[in-house]
Parts: C-alpha cells; sequence; structure tokens
C-alpha cells in the first residue's frame, strides 16, 4: 500500500513525464530543423536520418551570399510592430467598452468578431488582392499591416476583454469618483493593472503576425517581402535543398524565438507583480 | 455646507424597476443610514447619488444645484466600497492622493493632506506598502483615508464592514462614528446589518421593495415604527406578532382578542380600526415579563443567555413566536407552561393594512 504522501509524490513524478513528453514531442521539428541546418546536403538526405555528423556552416554562408537577410528581417520586424502597435490601439478601447459598459450585444459582436476567424483564408483572396492592388499597395509593409490587424483584432480584443472581465469594477468606479476622465481611468488605472495581460496579448501578436505566411507570400514580392517569404524563396518543389531551407528557416525563426523567450521572463513578472489581490 | 434632495428618483434595469420613486432629504453634518434587506435596492440608490448609474426618472440636487445629469467625476462625492476597490498597483500614500494628483493640487499640499488622513487613520507606518500587503481591516482604512483626503461634500459608504469579521466590525463601527464627530461631516452610509444603522446613524431610511419604508432618528423608528415592516426589521431579538381581531373601539383605546383567546385594552386610537377586522399586536422582548398573574399563556421554547441578559423564545396557545428578556441570571426550563404580562402601554398596534395605529391623544387620567 502506497501512503497518502507516496501517491501524491507518483502522481507528480508521472504527470512530470508526461508533461516532458509532449514538451519533447512538440520541440523535436525545431530541434531537427536546427540540426539539419548545420548538416551538408548529402548529410541532410542520409537514410536513416543521422544524428552524428559534421556540422558545418555553408548552408548560413550561402544564404548570406545569395539573398540580404537583414532586408527581410526589417520587414518582418516593422511589420509585426506595426501591425501590433495599431492592433492594440484598436483592441484596448473595444475591450474596455465591452467589459465595462456591457450592452446587451456585447456577447453577440465578440462571439460574430470571432466567427470571422473561421472563414479560410484563401476564400477572400481574390477580392483582397483586388483591393490592394487597386489602392496601389501591392508589395507594401503597410498593406500586410493593415490586413494583420484586421486578421488578429479578434483574437486581441478577445484577449483583452478576458484579462479586463478579471478587473473588480470598483476600482474603475472609485477612480471615476476620485476625478478621473475615461482617459484618465483607463491610462491610470486599467492599464497599469493589467500590464500582465496585455504583454501577452502584444506578444501573441507579434508571433501571429512575425509567422504568418499566406498573405505575405501573396502579396508581396520583394521590397516588403518579410523573412517567411525569404524562407519560401528556399523551398523548391522537388524537395531539394533541406539544409539550406532548414538554416533560413532557423534564421527566421531565431530572433522571435529568443524575443519570446526573453520576455517570457518579464510576463511571468508582469502577471504576478499586477495580481489584483 | 452639504445637502442633498431627492425627488420622485427612479431607477430600472431594463424593464424591472429597482428605485420606485423615493424622495428624500438629506442635512448638512448628518449621518444617514439606508438600511433594508439585501436586494431592496440600497447599493442601486447610493451609486445612483454617486452618479455611477443613471437614473430613469426623477432629480437629485446637491446644495441647491441638479446633479442628475453631472458626471461622477464632477459630483464632488467620495464613495468606500463594500470590496475597498483600491489601486492595487499603487502605494498606499498614492491611492490616498490619486484624487488630488488629478485635480492638479501642489505636491506639498497633497503631502501634507496625506500626512493629516494617515494620522486620524493611523496609517502612518503603512504608507509605502501596497495594498495587497495589507491586511483586511488596514485596506477599509486605506479607502476611507482615500475619501477624507479630498474633503468630499458628502462621504458614501457601501457596506464598507461586511467583508470585516465579528471583533473588527465592531471596533470599525465605533471608529466610523469618531470619524463622523471628528470631520463634521455628511455621510450616507449602506447596510443590511440593523444594528449598524441603529448605532451609527442620525438619520435611519428603511428601504423595502425600491421604496421607503420610514425616516427618522434611530429611536424614533424604534419606538415608532409607521409600519409592520420597519417594526420587525429593527430590533434583536425581532419585535413578536400576535394576530388580534378588534372588539372595541374609541378615541381612547381600542379592545381586542387575540387569537389565542385573551383580550387585551390597549391606549390606542381605534376610530380608524372597523370592529371584527384583523390586526396585529406587536410586542418587544422587553416589554414583555413573566408574571403568574399575567394575560397570556405560553409554553417556553429555546433560550439564549447573552450574560447580562437571557432571552426565553416563546410560543402562544395558537402557536405564535414570543421571545421575552428577563435578567441574565434567570432559569427558564424547555417545554414549560408559563403566563407572560403585557406592557399594553409600550405594545404596538397595526391595522389589517400593516400600518401603525398612533397613540392615544391622551393618556387616560
Ligand atoms: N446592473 C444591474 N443590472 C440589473 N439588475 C441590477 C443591477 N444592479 C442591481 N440590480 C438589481 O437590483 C436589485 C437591487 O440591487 P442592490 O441595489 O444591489 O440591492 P442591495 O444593495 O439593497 O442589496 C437586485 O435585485 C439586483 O439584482
Ligand atoms: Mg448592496
Amino acid at each position: 500500500m502506497l501512503t497518502l504522501k507516496q501517491s501524491r509524490r507518483l502522481q507528480s513524478v508521472v504527470l512530470g513525464a508526461l508533461a516532458w513528453t509532449v514538451a519533447l514531442i512538440l520541440f523535436f521539428p525545431i530541434f531537427w530543423m536546427i540540426l539539419t541546418s548545420f548538416k551538408t546536403e548529402i548529410d541532410a538526405f542520409a537514410t536513416p536520418p543521422q544524428l552524428i555528423f559534421h556540422p558545418t556552416l555553408e548552408n548560413y554562408l550561402h544564404i548570406q551570399e545569395r539573398s540580404d537577410y537583414f532586408h527581410f528581417a526589417w520587414n518582418s520586424v516593422a511589420i509585426a510592430f506595426g501591425s501590433t502597435i495599431i492592433g492594440m490601439l484598436l483592441a484596448v478601447p473595444a475591450a474596455y467598452s465591452m467589459a465595462f459598459h456591457e450592452t446587451r450585444l456585447t456577447k453577440q459582436t465578440l462571439l460574430w468578431m470571432l466567427s470571422t476567424k473561421m472563414l479560410p483564408a484563401v476564400g477572400v483572396l481574390m477580392p483582397i488582392y483586388l483591393m490592394t492592388k487597386s489602392l496601389g499597395l501591392l508589395d507594401t509593409k503597410l498593406s500586410l499591416i493593415i490586413i494583420y490587424t484586421l486578421i488578429n483584432l479578434p483574437i486581441m480584443v478577445w484577449m483583452v476583454y478576458t484579462y479586463f472581465k478579471d478587473i473588480p469594477k470598483d476600482i474603475l468606479e472609485a477612480a471615476r469618483l476620485d476625478g478621473a476622465t475615461t482617459v484618465q481611468e483607463i491610462v491610470r488605472v486599467l492599464l497599469p493593472i493589467s500590464k500582465g495581460g496585455l504583454a501577452s496579448t502584444v506578444l501573441l501578436s507579434l508571433i501571429l503576425c512575425w509567422n504568418e505566411a499566406f498573405w505575405s507570400l501573396n502579396l508581396t514580392s520583394s521590397s516588403a517581402a518579410p523573412l517567411t517569404a525569404l524562407i519560401a524563396s528556399y523551398s523548391s518543389p522537388e524537395g531539394l535543398f533541406w539544409a539550406k531551407l532548414s538554416a533560413v528557416s532557423t534564421l527566421a525563426c531565431a530572433p522571435i524565438l529568443i524575443f519570446g523567450w526573453i520576455s517570457q521572463k518579464q510576463l511571468v513578472r508582469g502577471l504576478s507583480f499586477g495580481a489584483v489581490k | 455646507m452639504a445637502t442633498l434632495k431627492i425627488r420622485n428618483l427612479r431607477k430600472g434595469f431594463d424593464a424591472i424597476e429597482i428605485i420606485k420613486g423615493v424622495d428624500l432629504d438629506i442635512n448638512d453634518r448628518e449621518f444617514v443610514v439606508f438600511v433594508g434587506p439585501s436586494g431592496c435596492g440600497k447599493s442601486t440608490l447610493l451609486r445612483l447619488i454617486a452618479g455611477l448609474e443613471d437614473v430613469t426618472g426623477g432629480t437629485i440636487e446637491l446644495d441647491g444645484r441638479d446633479i442628475t445629469e453631472v458626471s461622477p467625476a464632477k459630483r464632488d462625492l467620495a464613495m468606500v466600497f463594500q470590496t475597498y476597490a483600491l489601486y492595487p498597483h499603487m502605494t498606499v500614500r498614492k491611492n490616498m492622493s490619486f484624487a488630488l494628483d488629478l485635480a492638479g493640487i501642489a505636491k506639498s499640499e497633497v503631502e501634507k493632506k496625506v500626512d493629516e488622513a494617515a494620522r486620524i487613520l493611523e496609517l502612518g507606518h503603512l504608507l509605502e506598502r501596497k495594498p495587497r500587503q495589507l491586511s483586511g481591516g488596514q485596506r477599509q482604512r486605506v479607502a476611507i483615508g482615500r475619501a477624507i483626503v479630498r474633503n468630499p461634500k458628502i462621504f458614501l459608504f457601501d457596506e464598507p464592514l461586511s467583508n470585516l469579521d465579528a471583533a473588527l466590525r465592531v471596533q470599525m463601527r465605533l471608529e466610523l462614528a469618531r470619524l463622523h464627530q471628528e470631520l463634521q461631516a455628511t455621510m450616507i452610509y449602506v447596510t443590511h446589518d440593523q444594528v449598524e444603522a441603529m448605532t451609527l446613524a442620525t438619520k435611519v431610511v428603511v428601504l423595502n421593495g425600491g421604496r421607503i419604508e420610514q425616516v427618522g432618528s434611530p429611536l424614533d423608528l424604534y419606538h415608532h415604527p409607521a409600519n409592520l415592516f420597519v417594526a420587525g426589521f429593527l430590533g434583536t431579538p425581532k419585535m413578536g406578532f400576535l394576530k388580534a381581531k378588534v372588539i372595541h373601539t374609541s378615541a381612547q383605546a381600542t379592545e381586542i382578542e387575540l387569537a389565542s383567546g385573551p383580550r387585551l385594552r390597549l391606549p390606542r386610537d381605534g376610530r380608524s380600526l372597523v370592529v371584527g377586522h384583523e390586526v396585529t399586536l406587536g410586542i418587544r422582548p422587553e416589554h414583555l415579563v413573566i408574571d403568574p398573574q399575567g394575560q397570556l399563556p405560553v409554553i417556553t421554547d429555546v433560550t439564549e443567555r447573552l450574560g447580562s441578559d437571557t432571552y426565553c423564545h416563546m410560543n402562544t396557545p395558537s402557536d405564535e413566536p414570543l421571545t421575552v428578556r428577563v435578567p441574565g441570571d434567570f432559569f427558564c426550563a424547555y417545554g414549560e407552561r408559563l403566563k407572560l404580562g403585557v406592557d399594553v402601554s409600550h405594545c404596538h398596534l397595526f391595522d389589517e393594512h400593516g400600518q401603525a395605529v398612533s397613540h392615544a391623544l391622551q393618556q387616560a387620567a
């Protein structure tokens, strides 16, 4: 027989092992991608796949020669941050009004906004392509900023809304009685309290923008092309050049992975410091 | 100076009317307590005064100025919430100075006011802490301090003590009473606790179902409840109610027959009553005595010993509960048959609509 304490410990060991397994399965493709990026094209193709090999930087050098990585990276940064900033500027007031001045239509509005996410993007490819074209916005960062903002806005509003919903209404009402205008109420009370949640929303938006490929491939060619387009330019229909593709993918993912990793620490801190308890 | 004049105030949420036409005058330096069962609309009425809810009808005047449509930020009222509603990201000092900072008052002035409020509330050593590092009682003080520094026209309190434990509640109650004396301010206080209402108020407003049942000083309401609701709501233990029939009426006296048989002659002006109609007799525990010569036979139920007093719960033969106050060391066995003497001059008589029947004009000589 196990004592209660022992069975508790066993339970936590089993859960821990399970969590690690899932994490490893999720991480494996990234690990394999990074590994492959340091192989020669021949090693990359070998069957059975090799774990031991002579690492090489030739793929990275090749990419540096063939394309201007920083041009694409700058586009990715500009588009992701541009879209996230505009998105937050729209999402915060929208979520504020829905969370603290609820009307009978609020719930429906939220659901309707989310339902737009169920439409497959390709369904509106033609109209959006044509509109972008007639506005003269093809291959511009602005077009992607606008489209990403619109695509991500429902999720951002929804996320910010749930964070705002957790904040007792009394606190804002207290501010109102203390003489705060609506803007002061939001900027000096609401935003500082919910900064952890807002940071998570910003991070999610950045990641979604950074990884978006459908619209960037269809609406940009060179001058506004972000890193996802760079990756695509290295994929070939015959599936050749695995190593180079891995290298360029690693280069494209690295910034957002590092950024996410750094800000995660801030996020956890922000979340626990701002707690409304 | 702060006077508030409320006229025919109404508030509905969707189709449901919650405040059904309230008229009320609040004078300078009064401590007004809104009391009533939960859900009767006390908080809603307070929030209407604060401007946190839009009125459906009626007007609110503050010092002669119509503020019905004025935003809460411009009403110059301060509110203490049940949940304290402190700003969690600010220190105690910042919490208290927030309103003054918004108003653009000079730093040195703000500091002086915060220090003064902190002194009154004994918060001096906590000024640099965040709300989450404070106990419930300390948070409550900060919430009160936040109101004090503003020197508002009226203080609004919404059940400020209900999240505190019993001992702290009694202590804070005394402090609030002292604060009212010290600040000489006008205060409106919402509670469902009739003890808080009786002990704090200079004026009690009894609310029920969105309407005012009665307004008056605590003792006025205790001794002269206008109707059955007020009579039953104020006082612990509750007033006992006995069903009765009118037998004989005159300007000097009303004779009634209780459901359990005995007849009583009360010094009440019975001219508004109809012989044969139902009335209700109300008797507070302190107006009954155990007396072998008494008019009212009862069977004892449980007793509650408070030390100084003992409350004996009884049932009449018609199974109506009554409570009697007896000295603390009095012993009352369970299931005993006793007789009670009724102090008829202190009884309350309510007509068939639950309205109090007034005292006889002159005491019969
Ligand atoms: N924002 C609101 N929307 C709908 N109904 C409400 C709202 N606020 C209060 N009510 C209703 O009004 C009634 C009175 O509420 P309240 O004033 O909080 O009562 P009290 O403070 O006396 O306990 C309750 O029945 C409550 O459900
Ligand atoms: Mg309430």
